[in-house]
């Protein structure tokens, strides 16, 4: 506090009032306090009992257990990366779910569904009639080379050549090009994409009676 | 009963953030943490601000927030441009925060109601919320699991685990939504608002209504890697045959309300235990079992109980007299601590449990803990002084507490420096002059239990950190010992020679084994460290909320 005397500290208040006396203040500080300082009374001892124990262990499983669920959201793997050996074992032995989850859509805003990109294209509808009809035989080749060749991926590209059937069946004027759309829906379904090992579990369950729409 | 201002309107304190965060990331990894954290300091936003804002990719935003909806920690509704603008979303930080008390949840409910109970809670505390009939499978499953081979769990069993559950409303139906469904017209306009915000639970008047459920059989054991493919199959279609239970679209969360009055209820009996005796808690403990159903959430007390009433629930193998009683719920009165209060004479006396007050003193008890933990029992002394007279000037300080004047001023320094005591000064005359001002020291409860609580926020942040810092440093070392886990494992399953395991067992050196051990015993040591803390803020928060309820 500046005062009159110069250089001299002087108080506003008297300091006798609140039992200080010139020498006996605290020292100043000198910079901030250390980041560990050192404590005069050791902390006590835990709580240690059975109760306490089973409480650290649940706590422990579920850490471990919430990893492995669903809800754990993992940014976009790099595609292509091959499944490490130990990672089959691993999945037996931590009980790894699909990463098939699908909510109840009646309890969460529409906005929130994944949507399935669709490329419009305007087209002469004489060329589309022709078109869609060829389109369908390349379509069903394409799911039978894939077939044969049970590429992982294929289950991915069965249902969207499926769907794209369908949606050539109802609306002749869009088309998908399959280049494209491969990669739009590699991105989108980049999830789905990751547990499709051996195609057997295609479809797999849900939680809920939902089949709208599985990630 | 008052309705209480939910907390994630009022703002959230950085510690608050900082161990929302760490909470969210330990459990839905990075992207939900992002997303979550930049909703809570934010405040409300939209789906497109949200993904805008935290650069993430539209579709991993879209499941980060399905994720927090299903588990309660996000909330949403109609924004500022009403129904027909965009839907706004909230995240409910008090919620993401009861994820450090998962465990004593899923213990309570082991204990009042065994095995079955406890996976019950702990299943649907996983994923947020359930149907009955497929938390029953899956319980069963589990529990057949672990049983001895030809053994399985009847769903009945999980069945009347569950209702047990309900009747006593540790679980409750998750609220409907106010309006169902939306336009579905085909209208391929997909940013239709759903519905208004679900309202509280207990306003549904079917909250704890048990639905109808076509389910039998038992559970399924789950076979070990060989025959595991075919089994894993034919549960797995068995799962998306999932057979029309009669339940769908009704799902059950866990009401950590109710689980919070019963460690209120714990934690009172427990006070009494201690600080009086055994009869007394018993007293305590059948006065609270009478009222359970009676008092509302936050009321001060209990409905007034005559002693008379009180007499005839005590539990059978409590065998004292009438007078006896009477002597004992005088006691209780007349302790200081005032857990119990005389509201009337009828019926040879009418008593209440003064469950604020109870709450109180429990805060109290706790800080004066601290202080004495911290800094010695003098300076308790002095404080627990300045807790019960209010306003002290330094000379009377000295004088109370017996503490020469040296030592006095420099543990009042210390605690004043920690914020623990405040300094207030009260003029003699209107010039305010120091030298004729009094300078009080004062210690205010409310707000020193909020500055502690903010501690232990910090401190589980902090333990957490150091947790996986040691978990990062030896994470190698990990991995290592997770494979020769995983090959063992797949070695005795294919019923390999010992000769073979310990070849595999002894991949581990000896130094490697001894550093896996002392890792081992630091996590185990913080992990049992967030769990007591978090008893603490437990006791904090119920006496802070108290406070609020009661304005």
């Amino acid at each position: 506090m500046a005062g009159k005397g110069r250089g001299i500290a002087a108080f506003t208040f008297n300091i006798e009032a609140l039992g200080l006396s010139r020498g006996s203040m605290p020292e100043t500080q000198r910079g901030p306090t250390p980041l560990f300082p050192q404590i005069e009374y050791k902390p006590g001892p835990l709580k240690a009992g059975e109760d306490e124990d089973y409480m650290r262990a649940l706590k422990q499983e579920m850490r471990g257990r919430m990893k492995d669920l669903p809800f754990n959201i993992k940014p976009h793997a790099g595609k292509g990366d091959v499944e490490r050996y130990k990672e089959k074992y691993t999945r037996e032995i931590k009980r790894i779910e699909d990463d098939n989850w699908t909510p109840d859509w009646n309890y969460l805003p529409k906005e929130l569904k994944p949507q399935k990109k669709i490329i419009r294209k305007k087209r002469d509808t004489k060329t589309n009639a022709k078109v869609s009809s060829k389109d369908k035989e390349e379509l069903l080749n394409k799911l039978d080379a894939l077939e044969k060749k049970g590429d992982v991926k294929s289950d991915d590209e069965e249902d969207e050549a499926k769907g794209l059937k369908k949606e050539n069946d109802e609306e002749g004027e869009e088309e998908e090009i399959e280049g494209e759309f491969d990669e739009e829906l590699e991105e989108e379904n980049d999830y789905i994409a990751n547990y499709f090992e051996d195609g057997d579990d295609y479809g797999g369950g849900s939680d809920d009676n939902m089949d709208e729409a599985t990630y | 009963m008052t309705t209480e201002i939910p907390r994630y309107f009022l703002e959230m304190t950085a510690q608050e953030v900082r161990l929302c965060g760490l909470l969210l990331q330990e459990h839905f990894g990075d992207v939900v943490e992002k997303v979550g954290t930049h909703l809570i300091r934010s405040g409300v936003l939209t789906l497109r601000a949200l993904a805008h804002e935290t650069k993430l990719a539209l579709d991993l935003v879209k499941k980060s927030l399905c994720v927090l909806v299903q588990h309660g920690m996000c909330t949403f509704g109609p924004g500022r441009r009403g129904p027909a603008g965009p839907v706004e979303y909230r995240i409910n930080c008090e919620r993401i925060l009861h994820m450090l008390r998962y465990p004593r949840y899923i213990y309570t409910a082991k204990s009042l109601y065994g095995d079955t109970g406890e996976l019950i809670i702990e299943e649907i505390l996983q994923r947020g919320q359930m149907t009955m009939s497929s938390t029953v499978k899956t319980v069963a499953d589990r529990l057949t699991h672990n049983m001895p081979e030809g053994q399985s769990m009847d769903y009945s069993e999980v069945v009347s685990a569950f209702s047990r559950l309900v009747e006593t409303h540790f679980l409750q139906r998750c609220p409907p939504m106010a309006s169902a469904g939306s336009s579905s017209s085909g209208a391929v306009d997909t940013s239709l608002p759903v519905v208004t915000q679900p309202a509280e639970p207990e306003s549904n008047p079917e909250c704890y209504k048990l639905p109808y459920i076509n389910l039998t059989g038992q559970g399924k054991r789950r076979r070990s890697s060989e025959d595991g493919e075919d089994d894993q199959r034919a549960a797995k279609k068995a799962k998306t045959d999932n057979s029309q239970c009669g339940d769908e679209g009704i799902y059950w969360q866990v009401n950590f309300l109710r689980f919070h009055l019963h460690f209120r209820d714990q934690a009172i009996i427990s006070a009494v235990s201690c600080k009086l005796d055994q009869t007394s808690s018993e007293i305590v403990r059948t006065m609270l079992r009478m009222s359970e159903v009676t008092t509302p959430a936050h009321a001060a007390f209990t409905q007034a109980l005559s002693a008379n009433e009180i007499f005839r629930s005590l539990p059978s193998n409590y065998n004292i007299a009438r007078p006896i009683l009477d002597q004992y719920l005088t006691l209780l009165v007349d302790d200081p601590m005032e857990f119990v209060g005389k509201t009337g004479d009828s019926g040879g006396g009418m008593y209440v449990v003064n469950l604020h007050r109870a709450l109180a003193n429990l805060a109290r008890a706790t800080l004066e803990s601290v202080v004495q933990e911290r800094f010695g029992s003098r300076s308790a002394r002095i404080f627990r002084l300045l807790l019960r007279k209010r306003h002290l000037e330094q000379k009377q300080v000295e004088d109370f507490a017996m503490v020469p004047a040296k030592e006095a001023k420099d543990m009042l320094y210390t605690l004043l420096s920690e914020n623990l005591v405040q300094l207030q000064e009260v003029p003699k005359t209107p010039d305010y002059a120091p030298s004729r001002t009094f300078y009080l020291y004062t210690v205010n409860q409310l707000p020193t239990a909020r500055l502690l609580l903010q501690h232990c926020y910090k401190t589980i942040g902090n333990l957490i950190e150091r947790r996986l810092y040691e978990t990062k440093e030896n994470k190698r070392l990990l991995e290592k010992s997770q494979r020769i886990e995983a090959i063992l494992a797949s070695l005795q399953a294919t019923g390999a020679e010992t000769a073979q395991l310990t070849e595999v067992e002894e991949m581990i050196t000896a130094p490697e084994r001894q550093q896996l051990e002392s890792l081992r015993h630091h996590i185990n040591k913080l992990d049992s460290s967030e769990n007591q803390v978090d008893e603490t803020i437990f006791l904090l928060e119920s006496y802070i909320n108290s406070t609020q309820a009661s304005r």
